[in-house]
């Protein structure tokens, strides 16, 4: 099972710069909500999560499913540079005929879990396969990664409801909190509030972080225990993290840098690197 | 045909541990034999069908064989996009079952009234379609459902339906059953409206027509070659079903109608439409709807003479 990024800050560097140059060369954005949830794949993918990037279909590895599927050049740089596949396929994403579409996909991807893109879909899946892990009583955990915007959809409390009932304790959710949605601030839009309490009412652990800061995600991750409830990771996040220009600015939810704009944002990261 | 399906169904999980039955909280007593035999692979996921189909899809990518039951409407409208996209996509075993098709919940009115449903699943592609017309079909389907791979609808009737098949019949789901012979008139029917079919096609026997009568237990992939065949011999083709005209069987029969030279002419019955607006039994919305058997054989003949 060897990974070839195991220092969770280097791979979160790589897949900000790839999904910084991807969506440049692809004209196509999502960037600032890829940027908003790196640093909880990264942690994921080189230090918590098992898997074998020579079997991608090993049974016994965790599943990590992207539920903000629009997030998916995230997943797409962590699996290449982690050496599922090799990483110039990056740069042919969102382009025609090219098997890295916006919205994450599974199909000819190795390493992606499950194809999202409509939002609401991954946690229920998620639960699914959770839940068949404890019939065939198999070990692994299942990780969703959910915004909070996507929160405004019915099937995160229909599934939040279901996997309270049916004791998914190897279910871990973990909730790219940004604040934003599409149109706006979650606040201004469906007020989420109070959101931890929230999701304490529905029955289930609820850890609440940082979710930029690397080892606060690492000791979380690392401390849940299986005591018969699901677990929620609210990640509080900036969107469009490690970009200055970007974060907390709605208009990375649809713009790609292009120009001085990529230029500044390639240099700003490698400055902090 | 609910019953005969579950007892089916039990039957063949005794061998497959790979069968895993979810409810949307509907089935009381019904599921009972499934429940008893198999406690442990039985799972109530509420009244909640998008997160039923989505744990089904998380279920079915582990490798298990996901029967899904409801409602017509709640298995189907209520979750497509689930269906569509966590399901059928990915080629998911995930067998989605509804009971109720068409006016079976007629007095509980049109929320319960299935009539869109296989127009919908016919519409995805990778979901193969199945609508038995009595208990008999319904073993034969759900036999053949189980042995398919990928996603799959199965549209029931209800319960207490008469067997219209000979008890020992040897049911090929696949292709259409041949009810009666004849070249004038073909009249192809799916699902449990067969009985008025199956009146329909007596009476105008009677009448000295010659009639073929066709039950068509599977609308998707369809027995295409049974239409052709038809509509070389027959110069009227009669499609029913007690569903939407548009988009269903009607619609799938019409499709391939479309793509070759022909000299046939094509009536679908069905509803026409229109969502129902009134309450009744069955057979009294078969009787509103244009679509007993008397009225089927009226419209046949108003057609066959002009």
């Amino acid at each position: 099972m060897e990974k070839k990024v195991t220092s969770s800050e280097e791979l979160a560097f790589k897949i900000r710069k790839d999904i910084t140059e991807m969506s440049n060369i692809a004209n196509s954005s999502h960037i600032a909500s890829a940027l908003s949830v790196t640093d909880i794949v990264a942690v994921l993918y080189s230090q918590i999560a098992q898997y074998d990037i020579n079997n991608p279909q090993d049974e016994n590895r965790d599943r990590i499913i992207l539920s903000k599927g629009h997030a998916g050049s995230a997943i797409y740089a962590a699996l290449a540079e982690e050496g599922f596949f090799n990483k110039d396929e990056l740069y042919t994403y969102c382009q025609n005929g090219s098997i890295l579409s916006g919205h994450v996909s599974q199909k000819n991807v190795p390493g992606v879990e499950f194809s999202t893109g409509s939002l609401g879909h991954g946690m229920p899946v998620g639960a699914g396969i959770a839940l068949s892990a404890k019939i065939d009583h198999k070990k692994f955990n299942t990780y969703v990664i959910i915004g909070d915007g996507e929160c405004d959809e019915g099937t995160i409390w229909e599934c939040a409801l279901f996997s309270r009932q049916y004791k998914l304790d190897n279910l871990i959710v973990i909730v790219d909190s940004n604040k934003m949605q599409a149109m706006g601030n979650c606040d201004d839009i469906i007020s989420l509030n109070p959101f931890n309490e929230k999701w304490k009412s529905f029955g289930w652990n609820v850890y609440e972080i940082d979710g930029n800061n690397h080892e606060e995600l690492r000791n979380t991750f690392l401390k849940i225990e299986k005591n018969g409830k699901p677990n929620v990771i609210i990640a509080n996040t900036i969107k469009g993290k490690g970009i200055s220009f970007m974060e907390n600015n709605l208009v990375w939810h649809y713009k790609s840098p292009q120009g001085d704009d990529f230029k500044n944002a390639i240099e700003e990261l490698e400055a902090k690197q | 045909m609910r019953n005969s399906f579950v007892k089916k169904l039990v039957e063949i999980a005794k061998d497959r541990e790979d069968i895993i039955l979810i409810t949307g909280d509907l089935g009381y007593n019904a599921l009972d034999l499934f429940i008893e035999n198999f406690p442990d692979r039985f799972i109530n996921a509420g009244i909640a069908e998008q997160n039923m189909m989505g744990v089904a899809a998380g279920m079915a990518k582990e490798g298990k064989t996901v029967v899904v039951y409801s409602i017509g409407n709640f298995t189907t409208l209520r979750c497509i996009e689930q269906i569509r996209n966590d399901c059928a996509y990915n080629n998911a075993d995930v067998k989605i079952v509804s009971v109720g098709g068409g006016f079976a919940y007629g007095t509980l009115g049109m929320t319960h009234h299935a009539t869109e449903d296989i127009a919908m699943m016919r519409a995805l592609p990778n979901v193969k379609v199945f609508s038995p017309a009595d208990p008999l079909e319904a073993i034969a389907c759900t036999e053949e459902m189980l042995k398919q791979k990928g996603t799959c609808y199965l549209r029931l009737n209800r319960g207490n339906e008469e067997i219209i098949h000979g008890e020992n019949e040897k049911l090929d789901v696949k292709s259409a059953i041949k009810m009666n012979d004849g070249n004038d008139i073909a009249i192809f029917s799916t699902g449990n409206i067969l009985y008025e079919a199956k009146k329909a096609c007596e009476e105008l026997k009677e009448k000295g027509f010659a009639v073929g009568l066709y039950s068509f237990p599977m609308i998707k992939p369809i027995d295409k070659q049974t239409i052709l065949r038809c509509i070389n011999e027959s110069k009227l083709i009669i499609t029913i079903e007690e569903h939407n005209i548009m988009g269903g069987f009607g619609g799938a029969v019409a499709e391939v109608m479309s793509e070759v030279p022909h000299n046939s002419k094509l009536l679908r019955i069905g509803l026409n439409d229109e969502y129902t607006s009134i309450v009744g039994k069955q057979n009294y919305l078969r009787e509103q709807y244009k679509m007993s058997a008397k009225e089927i054989e009226e419209r046949i003949i108003s057609v066959y003479n002009h």
